[in-house]
């Protein structure tokens, strides 16, 4: 029986961004289906019927939800190639902890900065500015964040940079000269082709942001 | 050389119980350090530098954070005994799933139910009582929520059982009554050492609540 990949996924979504490469690292072939959030599709409400929300990977009819289970889930199935986890339990333990961290952190940390202003902004920035130092630090002078190999958690967080130009526009700073170390880290995984073809150019989601910060500021 | 466990946990948490329950399935001997996690001593803060919680599993001298990731951590270091993931990828990623969910959804109203008063506390029994309907709707008519045998989902909610009586008590429901059919797998569960031991003295957690009530502002 064939392998039927089907992913609903929302384009400027960084978490969908994950399943994107994680599927492209094994060579998966699958099928897109871009999701409208203001209309739900019936698949969607079927598939993921408790959060109703993308990503959601369908596999031979079957969902699994959350975009670091589906990662990880990937790894499991396509485990031929290209690891995304590492084998050492404590590694692993550690990998699974910092995509922990950036779920439980950094996306209500980073809506903040471009859905405010003034001083809840400023806030905002600030705490921003410092979960990306403490990812920085821990990234250290390694290439990745796994050491020698491109993993887990490089997935977890990239899709956050194609957000990256929305950020300083609408807070008014420069991610390259708070953590120049994070930008570099970016480039060299935007360098693999898994990366460059399941993110969408920066420019088009500083365009969608700028959009949506108008429900949410009135300048 | 002896295997040398440690954790870092305070009697009322219910992240604590679940890693104290996986401990005790497998086996494995480990101290226990009493630790309050509002006084931040040295050892929490250089074991978990970056959320200063507990519980901290310290193996070898090396801390695994968040209780899901270190019952992952259990089960793969301790494989040969009593597995409490699936080995199927579809069947791990659900299980997963549900964990997640637990912690994503169940986690706050559980407490506001107690912790908070007025309408805070009224939407969040509301809450709390659509997600214990969710669960008991997935265990279905399973034994347990991975099928024949107690595992990680299992372990995941029964680390909050000691609070079902405060959920109950100050959001003035019975689970019980509600919800037959996940009492009757809590009473399964509790046929299990591991999940005894791990539990705390219902009365003691009563007048832990009260403490805190009074400290939230929720008397």
């Amino acid at each position: 029986m064939a392998n039927e990949v089907i992913l609903l996924d929302f384009w400027p979504s960084m978490f969908g961004m994950r399943t994107r490469i994680a599927l492209r690292e094994k060579g998966v072939e699958f099928e897109y289906r871009e999701e409208d959030l203001r209309n739900k599709s019936p698949l969607l409400l079927q598939m993921n019927p408790i959060h109703k929300k993308i990503p959601v990977l369908i596999h031979n009819g079957k969902p699994v939800c959350e975009s670091s289970i589906q990662v990880q889930y990937i790894d499991e199935v396509w485990s031929h190639k290209n690891p995304i986890l590492p084998s050492d339990p404590y590694q692993r333990a550690q990998a699974r902890f910092w995509v922990d961290f950036i779920d439980k952190k950094m996306y209500d940390a980073q809506r903040k900065v471009w859905a405010t202003k003034g001083e809840e902004q400023e806030a905002s920035k600030k705490e921003f500015i410092e979960l990306l130092k403490t990812l920085e630090s821990e990234l250290g002078d390694k290439p990745y964040f796994g050491g020698d190999d491109f993993g887990y958690v490089d997935i977890g967080l990239i899709g956050f940079y194609t957000w990256f130009g929305a950020y300083e526009k609408f807070g008014n700073f420069s991610i390259e000269s708070e953590c120049p170390k994070l930008i570099g880290w970016a480039k060299r995984c935007l360098q693999r082709e898994s990366v460059a073809k399941s993110l969408p150019e920066s420019e088009k989601v500083t365009e969608f942001v700028s959009e949506l910060r108008k429900k949410f500021v009135v300048e | 050389m002896a295997e040398e466990v440690i954790l870092l946990d305070y009697w009322p948490s219910m992240f604590g119980m679940r890693t104290k329950m996986a401990l005790a399935e497998k086996g494995v001997t480990y101290e226990y350090k009493e630790t309050d996690p509002w006084v931040k001593t040295p050892l929490l803060i250089e074991m978990n530098p970056i959320h200063k919680k507990i519980p901290v599993l310290i193996h070898k001298g090396k801390p695994i954070c968040e209780s899901l990731i270190q019952l992952e951590y259990i089960d793969e270091v301790w494989s040969d005994s009593y597995p409490m993931l699936p080995s199927d990828p579809y069947q791990k990623a659900q299980a997963r799933f549900w964990g997640d969910f637990i912690d994503k959804k169940f986690y706050d109203p559980s407490w506001k139910v107690w912790g908070t008063k007025g309408e805070e506390q009224v939407a969040a029994k509301k809450e709390l009582l659509e997600h214990f309907k969710t669960l008991e709707t997935e265990l279905g008519d399973k034994p347990y929520y991975g099928g024949e045998v107690f595992g990680y989902v299992d372990i995941a909610l029964m680390g909050y059982y000691s609070w079902f009586i405060a959920m109950e008590k100050f959001g003035d429901f019975s689970i019980e009554t509600e919800f037959p059919v996940l009492t009757q797998w809590t009473k399964r569960c509790l046929a299990r050492e591991s999940v005894v031991k791990a539990l705390a003295d219902p009365d003691k957690i009563i007048e832990y609540a009260n403490i805190l009530r009074k400290k939230f502002g929720a008397e």
